[in-house]
C-alpha cells in the first residue's frame, strides 16, 4: 500500500456512496411512514346513517353516531328561532347565508358535536337563564374543555377558544328521515 | 482463600481490561469521579431520577406482561391486572404514582439548574440534554395516559391530538397520519403502546447517557458556583472535591431510603393522589359520544396546559385563529426552557451572588409557574382566565427580560473556594 491516496477520487466515491445512501434511508422511510396512514378498513367506515325525526320533540336534541363521530340533531324551538338571529353581534361568523338554523329545514340543525377548538364535545344547554359561563345565555352548546361556547345553532360566541362555527356534515331530509353523509 | 480469590478477581479483570477498558471506565465515572465536597439537599435529585427511571422501566415491564393494547381489551385488561393478577395493583401504582414522583423529581432538579446557574458555560449541553428530557419524559406521560383506555384516557389525547390539528396547512392531515384513523381510536392505542414502551424509553436512555457524559467532561457544579477544578491537590483531585465513591454513594443512599418511604406511602395509602395522580372519569371505559363534564389535565401538565387554556385570542390580521397561537405559545412555553444558557448573561452562576432583579425574576416564574398549575386543574371561569393570561406573560417575562437584567445588574464577588 506505498500509493498516494487520490484524494479526488475519495471525494468522488464519498459523495456518490453518501447520496445513494441518503436515497435508500428515504426510500425506506416510504413503507414505515405510510404504515402510520389510515387502514383501508378505517377507511371503509364512512357509510352514511339514517335517523327518524318525528320522535325529537322541540327544543330537545338527539346525539347521531356518524363516523364515530357525535352528530347533533337539534329541534329548534319557535324561540329559538327567534332569538338567534339576536346573537349576530356576539357570535364571530353569523353565517347568514346559511339560514337562521344553518340548516335546509329550518326546524332542525345539524351539527357535528366536535369542537373547533381542540375536539372536545360540547354540552347542550338549551334553557334561557343565566349561566357561569354567560349571564344572557340564550340557550346552546357550552365545551367543558375550554370553554367555548355556541348558539344552538352552533356559531361560535367571539372571545373563546374555538375559532370557528360547529361544522355541519353533509346531510339530506327525506321526508321524517335525516341521512348523514353521503348516500352510495 | 481470601487473598486466592482477591487475586482471582484481579486477573480476571485485568484479562478484561486489555479488551475492554472497563476498570478505567469505572473510575472515571463513578468511582473516583471527583464531585464538589459541598453541595445541598437540591443536588440528590439527579439520582433520584435515575432510581426512579428503573422503577418505571421495571414495573412496566411487568405491566405490559398483562395488559393488552387494542381497543376492545384495554380497560378490562387493566382492571384484570388491578383485580385478578397478584400484586398487579401494587406494580400498576407504582407505575402510575412513580409517573407523578418522575416530574416532582424532575422539576426540582431544573429548578436547582436555574437557582444556581447549572446551565451556564460549559454546561449548556448539560442543560441541553435535559430539556430534551423533559421533553421526552412529557411525550412519554402522555402516551402512558392513553393505554388505559378510560374517559380521561381518551378526551385527554383528543385535545392533544387536535393541536396537531391546529397547525396550518399540514395539521389536518398530520393529525389523521398520527392517530392512523380520521378519529382516535384502536390504532391509535396500538402505536401509542409502541412508542411508550420502546421508542420512548430507548431514547430516554440514550439521553440520560449523553447528560451524564456531558456533565462529567465538565464536572459537576455547586450552589456556590465556585469552580473546583481550579485548585488540585498533587494527585490531580480537586482541593474542593471528593471522589464520588463512597463519598456521593454513601449520601445518597439515606436519601434514596426517605424517598421510599415517601414514595410507598403515597402507593399504599393515596394512589390516586387525591385524583391528581389518577383522575376518576379514567376509571369508566372510553366513550367517543360523551366528553367528561370538566376535563383536567394529571398535575404535572396543568401549568402548561393553562398557558394554552389562557389564548383565548387569534391575531385576526396575521390569520392566526387563537386556537394555533395557543399551540404556539403552549409550545413556546418548553421551547424557551432549551434556551436559557444563551438568556443568562450573569458574571455569576449561584443565585446566591446575582443581583436583585435575578432574584425577583426567580419568585415571579416560580410562583406564575405554580398559580398556573393550580388553575390548570379547575374548570373556567372568566376571573381564571384572566388570572392564567397574567401569570402566562410573567413566566415569560422573567425569562425573556433576562438576557438585560442579568447583564447589567449587580452582582457579588464570588469566593475562590467552596
Ligand atoms: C430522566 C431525567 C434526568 C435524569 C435521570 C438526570 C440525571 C442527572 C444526574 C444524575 C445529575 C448529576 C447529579 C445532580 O447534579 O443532581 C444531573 C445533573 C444535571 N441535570 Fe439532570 N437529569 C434528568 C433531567 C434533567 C432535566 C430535565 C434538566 C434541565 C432541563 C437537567 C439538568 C441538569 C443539569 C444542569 C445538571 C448539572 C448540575 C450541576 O452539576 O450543577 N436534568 N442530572
Ligand atoms: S375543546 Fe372545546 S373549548 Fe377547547
Amino acid at each position: 500500500m506505498s500509493e498516494k491516496i487520490d484524494s479526488t477520487r475519495r471525494k468522488a466515491l464519498q459523495i456518490t456512496s453518501g447520496a445513494l445512501g441518503a436515497v435508500t434511508v428515504g426510500a425506506f422511510a416510504v413503507p414505515f411512514l405510510s404504515a402510520w396512514n389510515p387502514s383501508e378498513k378505517a377507511k371503509a367506515m364512512g357509510a352514511a346513517v339514517k335517523f327518524n325525526l318525528s320522535k325529537l320533540q322541540p327544543g330537545s336534541m338527539a346525539v347521531v353516531e356518524w363516523r364515530r363521530t357525535p352528530i347533533f340533531v337539534v329541534h329548534q324551538t319557535k324561540t329559538a328561532k327567534t332569538n338567534l338571529p339576536k346573537l349576530n353581534q356576539k357570535v364571530t361568523n353569523p353565517a347568514l347565508e346559511e339560514g337562521v338554523s344553518r340548516s335546509t329545514n329550518e326546524n332542525f340543525t345539524i351539527l357535528k358535536g366536535v369542537c373547533t377548538h381542540l375536539s372536545c364535545a360540547p354540552k347542550y344547554y338549551p334553557e334561557i337563564e343565566p349561566k357561569a359561563w354567560d349571564q344572557e345565555w340564550l340557550g346552546g352548546f357550552f365545551c367543558p374543555c375550554h370553554g367555548s361556547k355556541f348558539d344552538l345553532a352552533g356559531r361560535v360566541y367571539k372571545g373563546v377558544p374555538a375559532p370557528t362555527n360547529l361544522e355541519v356534515p353533509p346531510h339530506s331530509f327525506e321526508g321524517e328521515t335525516l341521512v348523514i353523509g353521503e348516500e352510495i | 482463600m481470601e487473598v486466592q480469590r482477591k487475586g482471582m478477581f484481579s486477573s480476571v479483570m485485568s484479562w478484561v481490561d486489555k479488551r475492554l477498558p472497563l476498570t478505567e471506565n469505572l473510575e472515571r465515572h463513578l468511582t473516583k469521579h471527583p464531585v464538589p465536597k459541598k453541595v445541598n439537599f437540591f443536588y440528590i435529585f439527579g439520582a433520584l431520577l435515575m432510581v426512579i427511571f428503573m422503577v418505571q422501566v421495571v414495573t412496566g415491564i411487568w405491566l405490559m406482561m398483562f395488559y393488552t393494547n387494542t381497543e376492545e381489551g384495554a380497560f378490562a385488561s387493566v382492571e384484570y391486572i388491578m383485580r385478578d393478577v397478584e400484586y398487579g395493583w401494587l406494580m400498576r401504582y407504582m407505575h402510575s404514582t412513580g409517573a407523578s414522583a418522575f416530574f416532582f423529581l424532575m422539576y426540582f432538579h431544573m429548578f436547582r439548574g436555574l437557582l444556581y446557574g447549572s446551565y451556564q458555560k460549559p454546561k449548556e449541553l448539560v442543560w441541553l440534554f435535559g430539556c430534551f428530557l423533559l421533553f421526552l419524559l412529557m411525550a412519554e406521560g402522555f402516551l402512558g395516559y392513553v393505554l388505559p383506555w378510560g374517559q380521561m384516557s381518551y378526551w385527554a389525547a383528543n385535545v392533544i391530538l387536535s393541536l396537531f390539528g391546529a397547525i396550518p396547512f399540514i395539521g389536518p392531515d398530520l393529525q389523521v397520519w398520527i392517530q392512523g384513523d380520521y378519529v382516535l381510536s384502536g390504532a391509535t392505542l396500538s402505536r401509542f403502546f409502541a412508542l411508550h414502551v420502546v421508542v420512548v424509553p430507548l431514547l430516554m436512555i440514550a439521553l440520560v447517557v449523553f447528560h451524564i457524559f456531558a456533565l462529567h467532561e465538565v464536572g459537576a457544579g455547586n450552589p456556590e458556583g465556585v469552580n473546583i477544578e481550579k485548585y488540585r491537590d498533587e494527585s490531580g483531585m480537586p482541593l474542593d472535591g471528593a471522589p464520588f465513591h463512597p463519598y456521593k454513594t454513601l449520601s445518597a443512599l439515606p436519601a434514596i431510603g426517605v424517598f421510599f418511604i415517601v414514595f410507598f406511602g403515597i402507593v399504599f395509602f393515596a394512589p390516586e393522589g387525591g385524583g391528581y395522580f389518577l383522575e376518576k372519569p379514567n376509571f369508566e371505559e372510553a366513550n367517543f359520544l360523551k366528553t367528561p363534564e370538566h376535563i383536567a389535565p394529571v398535575w404535572y401538565y396543568a401549568p402548561f396546559y393553562s398557558i394554552l387554556r389562557a389564548i383565548t385570542f387569534g391575531i385576526p390580521f396575521l390569520g392566526i385563529t387563537s386556537k394555533f397561537l395557543g399551540f404556539i405559545i403552549f409550545a413556546g412555553s418548553i421551547a424557551i426552557l432549551f434556551v436559557i444558557p444563551w438568556l443568562d448573561r450573569s458574571k455569576v452562576q449561584s443565585i446566591r451572588y446575582k443581583g436583585v432583579y435575578s432574584k425577583i425574576g426567580m419568585v415571579v416564574f416560580a410562583v406564575s409557574f405554580i398559580t398556573l398549575g393550580y388553575l390548570g386543574t379547575k374548570p373556567v371561569n372568566e376571573m381564571r382566565t384572566l388570572l392564567a393570561q397574567i401569570c402566562t406573560l410573567l413566566y415569560f417575562l422573567p425569562l425573556i427580560l433576562m438576557p438585560i437584567y442579568t447583564k447589567y445588574e449587580k452582582t457579588l464577588e464570588v469566593p475562590e473556594r467552596l
